[in-house]
């Protein structure tokens, strides 16, 4: 059984878009440097996605300047401005972990047709 | 301000605070408790304390005598019944039948919270003191978990006190210092505590106000 639910439910009332494992996403957050503020974007693959009330978080892997990057980010984060979800990918797992090993052609996702 | 109350716990949880970072929380549930006696320096007892108790209980699981006590107060009958020490000024604040909730605590407060720690059966030295156990390899013989040697031979010609050994792990009363308080929330009687506290959900806790001052920074 679930408990602390009120606790879900105080927490998880940010909007978010629908997306999964496999879709590029642009993450748009929020960075405090001394006491200025900014948004920056993480833009990547979707590689996880775990779904637990509050505790529910997402990992984004890009690969930057040949060096693969991976962050996971609380879900309902108020750091996180806007999760944008540039394109959906067909994949046949929810959780990509192979794409660590690969890279280049190989590490592309074939995008999903619109039905 | 020196105050206590009981509570169960409920389980951990993840929470934003105002800057939009991750905390862990323990939530417990505190009170209402309601005060049963009041014990004074100046009378017979000698000390300054609050008897309160905590949680409904069916009065058949009691024994006439308990049930007395709550006949007498008009109250009904409390599962738990504890003393908490308070200082003189706490204990003219509350009447015989007050309650004490959780708003008498508020976040930023400090706390140190007592519990009877998760109870793990009687364990070897690896898991309970954290040995390091034998080798696994060099033609070693069913000797894989032990806790090695526990002493020399002519002298002492004994164990010493307190050697570390296999033993009954845990369900013992553990108090975890000057955790902070995180939120309150009054209508719910929920404190949110930061950090762990001991023991499994829904075992009896004690918050009380922190004894020791915390370290600055």
């Amino acid at each position: 059984m679930k408990r602390l639910q009120h606790i879900d439910q105080q927490f998880c009332t940010k909007e978010i878009p629908r997306f999964r494992a496999g879709d590029t996403l642009r993450v748009h957050l929020k960075i405090t440097e001394g006491d200025k503020e900014r948004v920056q974007i993480f833009e990547g693959v979707c590689i996880k996605r775990h779904n637990d009330g509050v505790n529910s978080s997402f990992t984004v892997r890009k690969v930057s300047y040949n060096v693969g990057v991976e962050r996971t980010f609380p879900l309902f984060s108020p750091r996180i401005v806007e999760i944008e979800v540039k394109t959906r990918g067909r994949v046949r797992r929810a959780k990509l972990y192979y794409l660590r090993e690969r890279r280049g052609k190989k590490a592309r996702i074939q995008e999903l047709k619109a039905n | 301000m020196s105050l206590a109350i009981l509570g169960t716990k409920l389980g951990m949880a993840q929470v934003f605070d105002e800057n939009g970072y991750r905390v862990p929380v323990t939530v417990i549930a505190a009170g209402p408790c309601v005060v049963l006696q009041k014990k004074s320096a100046d009378g017979r007892d000698g000390y300054d304390a609050l008897k309160i108790g905590f949680g409904d209980v069916k009065p058949q699981r009691l024994t006439k005598p308990e049930r007395g006590v709550f006949k007498k107060l008009d109250l009904s009958p409390k599962r738990v019944v504890r003393e908490i020490r308070v200082s003189a000024d706490e204990l003219s604040r509350f009447e015989v039948g007050a309650e004490l909730k959780a708003d008498i605590f508020a976040a930023g407060d400090m706390i140190d919270v007592i519990g009877t720690s998760k109870g793990h059966g009687f364990t070897g030295p690896m898991k309970r003191h954290g040995f390091h156990g034998g080798s696994a390899s060099h033609g070693t013989h069913e000797y894989f978990r032990h806790g090695g040697s526990i002493g020399t031979s002519a002298y002492p010609s004994r164990v010493f006190k307190g050697k570390k050994m296999a033993g009954q792990h845990g369900n013992s009363k553990v108090t975890v210092q000057n955790l902070k308080i995180f939120s309150v929330d009054a209508e719910r009687n929920e404190i949110w505590v930061r950090g762990a506290v001991p023991g499994p959900n829904n075992r009896l806790v004690v918050i009380r106000s922190a004894v020791k001052k915390p370290k600055k920074g």
